[in-house]
């Protein structure tokens, strides 16, 4: 089940029964993954699941307590300077300098990767460009809203050309128009064979942009598989319809014959993958009739995930 | 693949980044350069009458000013630990760092790039205090080489403090921790030394820490070098204190930075 997947030809990331103590708190219990070359895994959970100190280690930030991980082929702890050269982290806390301007901050990085000047200057007008932030170039990162903060950060981290990106949740506060350009060039990024570690708070987001998704809590490797996979594991998007009284229901759960009835709530749960047009089918096929009391549309998030998987919900763990 | 010429360059680039920031939020050079000019004209024009008629055989017949400028110089260099410290522990706050660390930068770079702009700003304020002394009426009496010697031991000095105040910027956990952890350095030691006044004029208990300690020493070497008295040993001596403080300072710096991964 932990194999990877058929396409990856070599491992990015491989990591065996990683362990992580912080005084008497065990935040990381034996935690194992594997991403293959060009392939993006989330890492999905909730705050104090252990995914940012998972990224930690991998990174080179600090060292496990116990267990093995290796990064583009190299020991992340006895070669870290090897695995630096191949990597770019973007962290949950912006890791921009706040005295610099932003074509300032990534021609620090350029420096500090010992890029040729030209190149250096060529590089960051054309992620300046890219980014969106040309007009931005030349002001301070405190005028920039939250969403320009993120895309130079992920700039820096791609002056180096890295082989393998963590982004430790790279949404996270973001408006949603934001969260859709990260999206898009978190997309561009594995068009150009880049492997990505993703890590997230949110289902829909690993469903939109990982190639397999691996789930955390309590510091434990609770699931791992394909967004598919996935989901067919847990309770599905579904319509909740409610009905004032039990003939109503009958009569519903004989015209919807798929959907899943609880007479104690007179609610009938009529599974709904095709969004609008299976929300129109479902109607059509209840016909004029039967009155419905309430509808509601339930699409599953991390919760339900973790209600599935653990037996308990997702409520913050303390980090 | 760390070889020394990559180790330099980093810090290199480092000290740029951290002299980019004096200039972008030169505050912090302005209150460390300001701090001993006040001490400076209030114990010249105010309190200075009566220290300095009761100064007797120390001062050797010059006026006080002249007794008193080595001691404003060393306070001078004291006084950008306050800076430093700032500096380097608001740094260490930022998320860059940690950026830092997971990229093929030397190690020592950022570190290094901190103590280089320490020093540079105590030049930039030893300099602006020189020229203030001069104004007020300080007259040294120094060679050609003994300028070179003031220099010399203000600089080891300042390196001395930069890395022990750098050393504070790290383990400090807030910012105005890092402030009041050099106000010993600042005030404490300088006026428990003979900056101000000789340590003989001192209380018992205190005449012998003031008369060893090692601010007091640097501030004799200067005074001896200034005034163009016989500066003795007191110069190696001073040197020696700057090399083991340097040294300490690095050693617990380096410690810190290590261990200080959140």
């Amino acid at each position: 089940m932990n194999a990877p997947t058929k396409n990856a030809t070599r491992t990015a990331v491989s990591a065996n029964g990683l362990r992580k103590v912080y005084g008497d708190k065990l935040v990381l219990d034996g935690v194992d993954l594997s991403i293959g070359e060009g392939e993006v895994l989330a890492l999905l959970g909730p705050n104090g699941a252990g995914k940012t100190t998972t990224v930690k280690i991998l990174s080179t930030l600090i060292p496990a307590d116990a267990g093995t991980a290796s990064v583009m082929g190299h020991d992340v702890h006895r070669e870290p300077g090897a695995v630096r050269v191949q990597i770019g982290v973007t962290g949950q806390f912006s890791a921009v300098d706040n005295l610099l301007t932003g074509e300032e901050n990534l021609l620090l990085m350029g420096r500090l990767l010992h890029l040729p000047p030209a190149e250096r200057r060529s590089r960051a007008a054309g992620l300046l460009e890219r980014f969106d932030l040309l007009d931005a170039a030349k002001q301070l990162p405190a005028t920039y809203s939250g969403g320009m903060m993120r895309r130079l950060d992920i700039a820096m981290t791609l002056m180096g050309r890295p082989r393998l990106i963590f982004l430790d949740e790279p949404t996270t506060g973001l408006d949603p128009r934001s969260r859709h350009i990260m999206w898009q060039l978190i997309r561009d990024l594995v068009a150009e064979g880049t492997s990505i570690l993703l890590t997230t708070q949110y289902l829909q987001e690993a469903d939109q942009l990982a190639d397999r998704i691996t789930v955390l809590d309590r510091g434990r490797v609770v699931a791992d598989g394909t967004p598919d996979e996935l989901k067919r594991r847990i309770p599905g998007a579904h319509i909740r319809l409610r009905f004032a009284g039990v003939a109503s229901l009958d009569e519903a759960a004989r015209a919807l014959p798929e959907g899943a009835r609880d007479d104690g709530e007179l609610v009938l749960r009529v599974p709904n993958e095709g969004g609008i047009r299976s929300l129109r089918d479902v109607l059509a096929r209840l016909g004029d009739g039967i009155a419905v009391e309430d509808l509601s549309i339930h699409t599953p998030d991390l919760d339900d995930v973790f209600f599935a998987l653990t037996g308990h919900p997702s409520k913050e763990q303390t980090p | 693949m760390t070889t020394p010429t990559v180790a330099a360059q980093d810090a290199i680039t480092m000290l740029g980044r951290e002299l980019k920031h004096t200039i972008r939020y030169p505050l912090l050079l302005v209150g460390a350069i300001l701090v001993p000019i006040v001490f400076l004209l209030l114990f010249v024009y105010i309190l200075g009458g009566s220290i300095g008629g009761g100064l007797g055989a120390s001062a050797r017949g010059a006026p006080y000013v002249d007794f008193l400028v080595p001691g404003i110089l060393m306070m001078t260099v004291a006084a950008g630990t306050g800076s430093t410290a700032i500096t380097v522990c608001t740094d260490m706050t930022e998320g860059i760092i940690d950026r830092f660390r997971t990229m093929p930068v030397a190690r020592g770079a950022v570190l290094a790039g901190h103590v280089g702009g320490s020093v540079l700003r105590t030049f930039v304020t030893t300099i602006v205090l020189t020229g203030v002394a001069l104004l007020v009426g300080f007259r040294p009496q120094a060679s050609v080489a003994g300028w070179f010697a003031v220099a010399g031991i203000v600089a080891a000095f300042s390196f001395a403090l930069a890395w022990l105040s750098t050393a504070l910027g790290l383990v400090a956990r807030t910012i105005a921790g890092a402030n009041g952890a050099t106000l010993p350095i600042q005030f404490l030691l300088p006026f428990l030394s003979s900056a101000f006044v000789p340590a003989e004029s001192m209380p018992a208990g205190v005449r012998w820490f003031t008369a060893h300690q090692p601010f007091t020493i640097v501030v004799q070497s200067l005074r001896a070098l200034l005034t163009g008295a016989p500066v003795g040993n007191t110069a190696y001596q001073a040197l020696a204190w700057c090399a083991a403080i340097a040294l300490a300072g690095y050693l617990w710096a380096r410690f810190a930075f290590r261990r200080g991964t959140r």
